[in-house]
């Protein structure tokens, strides 16, 4: 039943870990801008055209 | 799909959506409304930036107005307070740019470096409206970073106030997160370490009994000293000024649920209240950043400093350098170009002044000065480039003094709400009922006099009550920014409740400054229209681009002899025939003269008038019909009294319709309605109005964007929404009336607590139970109410 002790003890010390990456996160900022970077993810990575056309050249 | 998308590429313009004028402008096959939308086009397009007009339709904003002048930029001392950071390779500014509105705005101005490589970095906060840029400071001037942003259609507003104030009420935020977040951790933790308790832990087990007591007792310490310290500072601060408030009673259950609990676990007699009190912290800190509302864009506490420009540009030996605001001093002779404000009273030296005043003093009008009259500050200068002396520096204006005035600074009482004045009572009737069972006890079974005294505390510890508050208001907050009317904080809502009188400013506020609705009153014919707009074409008068924009047609005819005499009208040959429009006395006859009226005369001939007739906002009418009904209106107007006749169908009480009101006037008008007992809200746009707005009850602040100047204020109201006025007042009332309810709810939560406490028999388990669940009601009930209710007001 000892086991008990250790078990709770490592669930405390998850729940802090999780505790302690919230402090980060507020701190780093992550959630003074909760709206752009939901747009951001939404664009596309285009390379601009003229490289692609080159590219393609080298390797003809 | 695909034909919808050329009927609307053929009547409006390809960048920003307007309906194309008589002669638009082409490139690529896209129709442009001016020079300017072409222009961003171009740049963009020779970018590869032409994704921009992918992301959204029409993304762009007109770019019809003047240009401005960015060279104070190129000041040390004036760009040293602007930037957030620099070195000898690179500068970060954070910049606010109120025309950011889609995503199409993001993807430009992530992808500046595309326009300029120098353009190292920059990131879009959208709700802010707020751009880093980080450049190359060896490559590009922080002007040219401005002028860049300026070409592609994101002009920053730049002003020294609201940048400082940014920075202040993030970390104030970001605290009350983090104090959340920790009661949040105990609540769960402790809860989870309670439940063994409730269901029974055998005799055998009574080792871990007192190892999860002590762990409870751990996780209560930073809840009671860090996250619940706030309720002890305001409950004492409050107590040494006689004050009860809610805080006290609150303090008081956060304190002997702690203290009972240490007693029950270190003398194991129980399981103490650690759950319930991590818990009623929790809730009640979720309540308080409910409350916190905060809008990122807007600022209720602007003065004349945000409305006045940063820099004002000098003739200094024949050259011209710009300075800061605050450098400006007596003798100093300023350049002003046309569009302008003037910073500073000054004399005219140069140039013809027709100066827009509408927004400090109310005149609706321009008004003309001539060489040597002294010009207060505050104007905007419409016709071209003048230079005038100051007189007096800014700080001591006509302008700022009527801002620097006592009264103004004064704070406002605080308003008084409902849960406070509640809690007075609440407070001493909980002491006096945990003092009678204490005391009851005391002479038939002194072992429950002290359980019954503090399970009394415990157990009325108003939780709920202090939620029925911030929930009802947050959710009606939330409603009326939904609606465009946007309140500095949650007891703003309970005051609008209240208000009896209505006081209303004039121009901007019930009018529409931008639209005049203008008629011809004569006879004219197509021809000649087409006369009039093209010499109107040439003057940069307001009425006379009103009657370009009415007239509606292409350029045709070039003019000849122009003349333009300030304030009296222009003349000139075109096609051949001479056209006079101005006044009576300018075309030399008799007429009675009428206020933004222009007559107009061709080849000698008097045709007609063209006239504005001032417009009141959308839902004026059925406003003032409404509210009439249940309070007193009032009109307050810097304006000379040419609108009486018309407002008098709105004003039935003809003597409560004051022109020709300063500043001061105002002001006192309020003072003079509060000390009849009225609650007066004021309605108002100008800095004319800012005293007014500030002594009443309420001032809310009319605009119709509200990314402009508002003077300081309660509310900012945006003007699509002004009908909506009678709506926002009853959901105020409504809102009111839940939160009257929903303390009786919790109430009764607390009676039926007490009918454990006072017999001394509240176990642990009853307050665990009786806490989240009181809670959770009074959530539902306010946000779910207070939504019905606004259904009911057509708010939602």
């Amino acid at each position: 039943m000892n086991m008990i002790y250790m078990l709770i003890g490592i669930s405390i010390l998850l729940a802090l870990i999780f505790l302690l990456a919230f402090f980060w996160a507020s701190k780093t900022g992550q959630h003074d801008d909760t709206y752009t970077p939901g747009v951001r993810l939404l664009f596309e990575d285009k390379p601009a055209a003229e490289k692609v056309s080159k590219s393609d050249e080298d390797h003809l | 799909m695909v034909q919808e998308k050329l009927i609307s590429g053929d009547t409006a313009c390809f960048h920003c959506g307007e309906t194309l004028p008589g002669k638009a402008y082409h490139l690529d096959n896209k129709n442009f409304c001016c020079l300017g939308c072409k222009g961003v086009y171009q740049l963009l397009s020779s970018h590869q930036l032409s994704d921009y007009y992918v992301y959204n339709d029409v993304p762009g904003q007109t770019q019809k107005k003047q240009a401005t002048h960015f060279e104070f930029l190129d000041e040390a001392r004036i760009a040293a307070d602007l930037v957030d950071y620099t070195d000898e390779h690179v500068t970060v500014i954070t910049l606010y740019i109120p025309a950011i509105h889609c995503s199409s705005c993001i993807w430009l101005l992530e992808n500046l470096y595309k326009i300029d490589p120098d353009l190292t970095q920059s990131r879009v906060d959208f709700l802010k409206k707020q751009v880093v840029i980080t450049f190359k400071n060896t490559a590009l001037s922080l002007r040219k970073v401005v002028e860049t942003l300026t070409a592609i259609g994101y002009e920053p507003l730049i002003s020294l106030q609201d940048v400082v104030k940014e920075q202040k009420s993030n970390t104030a935020e970001r605290k009350l997160l983090t104090k959340i977040a920790v009661a949040g951790f105990c609540f769960g933790n402790s809860m989870l370490l309670s439940f063994p308790e409730y269901f029974g832990i055998s005799g055998l087990e009574q080792q871990f009994k007192d190892f999860f007591g002590w762990l409870n007792l751990a996780f209560a310490v930073p809840v009671v000293l860090y996250s619940g310290r706030s309720y002890f500072e305001s409950a004492w601060v409050n107590l040494k000024n006689g004050v009860l408030n809610l805080d006290f009673p609150l303090a008081l259950g956060i304190a002997v649920m702690f203290l009972r609990s240490i007693g029950e676990i270190v003398t194991q007699s129980g399981a103490g209240f650690v759950d319930t009190l991590c818990g009623l912290v929790f809730f009640l800190l979720v309540g308080r950043w409910m409350q916190q509302h905060t809008y990122h864009h807007l600022s209720f506490e602007r003065d004349y400093r945000s409305y006045f420009p940063v820099a004002v540009t000098l003739i200094k030996d024949l050259k011209e350098t710009p300075v800061p605001l605050s450098d400006l001093k007596q003798g100093d002779r300023m350049l002003i170009r046309s569009n302008e404000i003037i910073p500073a009273d000054a004399i005219l030296l140069k140039g013809f002044a027709d100066l827009d005043f509408s927004f400090v003093t109310g005149e609706s009008e321009p008004v003309q000065k001539v060489l040597g009259e002294v010009v207060y500050a505050g104007g905007r200068q419409l016709a071209g480039a003048i230079e005038l002396e100051v007189v007096k520096p800014v700080s001591q204006s006509y302008l700022t003094r009527l801002w620097n005035n006592e009264t103004f600074i004064a704070d406002k009482d605080r308003i008084k709400t409902f849960s406070g004045t509640a809690s007075r009572y609440f407070s001493i009737i909980l002491l006096l009922v945990a003092s009678a069972a204490g005391i009851f006890w005391l002479f038939t079974d002194p072992s429950k006099a002290l359980p019954s005294f503090t399970a009394v505390l415990i157990i009325a510890c108003p939780c709920a009550l202090a939620l029925s508050s911030p929930f009802t208001l947050a959710a009606v907050l939330s409603i009326f920014d939904k609606n465009k009317f946007y309140l500095k904080n949650t007891s703003v809502i309970e005051e609008l409740a209240r208000i009896d009188t209505f006081v209303f400013d004039k121009t901007g506020t019930i009018t529409n400054p931008e639209a005049a609705d203008l008629h011809f009153q004569g006879t004219i014919t197509a021809d000649q229209k087409q006369l009039v707009a093209d010499l109107a074409r040439n003057s940069g008068h307001p009425l006379s681009r009103e009657l370009v924009k009415w007239i509606n047609m292409p350029i045709q005819y070039g003019v000849m002899s122009y003349k333009e005499m300030v304030g009296r009208g222009i003349s000139g040959l075109v096609n051949g025939h001479e056209v006079r429009l101005g006044n009576a006395a300018f075309l030399g006859i008799e007429h009675l003269q009428e206020s933004s009226a222009v007559l107009v005369m061709l080849d000698g001939v008097f045709l007609g008038t063209f006239k504005a007739a001032q417009q009141w906002r959308p839902g004026f009418k059925g406003l003032i019909q409404k509210i009439g009904n249940q309070a007193d209106l009032h009109l307050l107007s810097g304006d000379r009294d040419h609108d009486r006749q018309s407002l008098i169908p709105f004003f039935p009480r003809v003597q409560q319709m004051h022109f020709q009101q300063s500043p001061q006037n105002k002001l006192d008008y309020i003072i003079n309605l509060q000390n009849f007992g009225h609650k007066v809200l004021m309605f108002g746009d100008g800095l004319n109005d800012a005293g007014a707005l500030r002594q009443s009850d309420l001032g809310v602040a009319v605009t119709d964007n509200i990314n402009n100047f508002t003077p300081g204020c309660d509310a900012i109201l945006d003007g699509a929404s002004f009908a909506k006025i009678p709506q926002f007042i009853q959901q105020a009332k409504d809102a009111v009336k839940v939160i009257h309810f929903s303390f009786v709810i919790s109430l009764i939560y607390n009676f039926l607590g007490l009918f454990f406490a006072v017999q001394g028999i509240l176990s642990p388990l009853i307050a665990a139970i009786l806490m989240p669940v009181s809670t959770v009601t009074i959530i539902l009930f306010t946000s779910i109410s207070a939504r019905v209710y606004a259904r009911k007001n057509k708010l939602l």
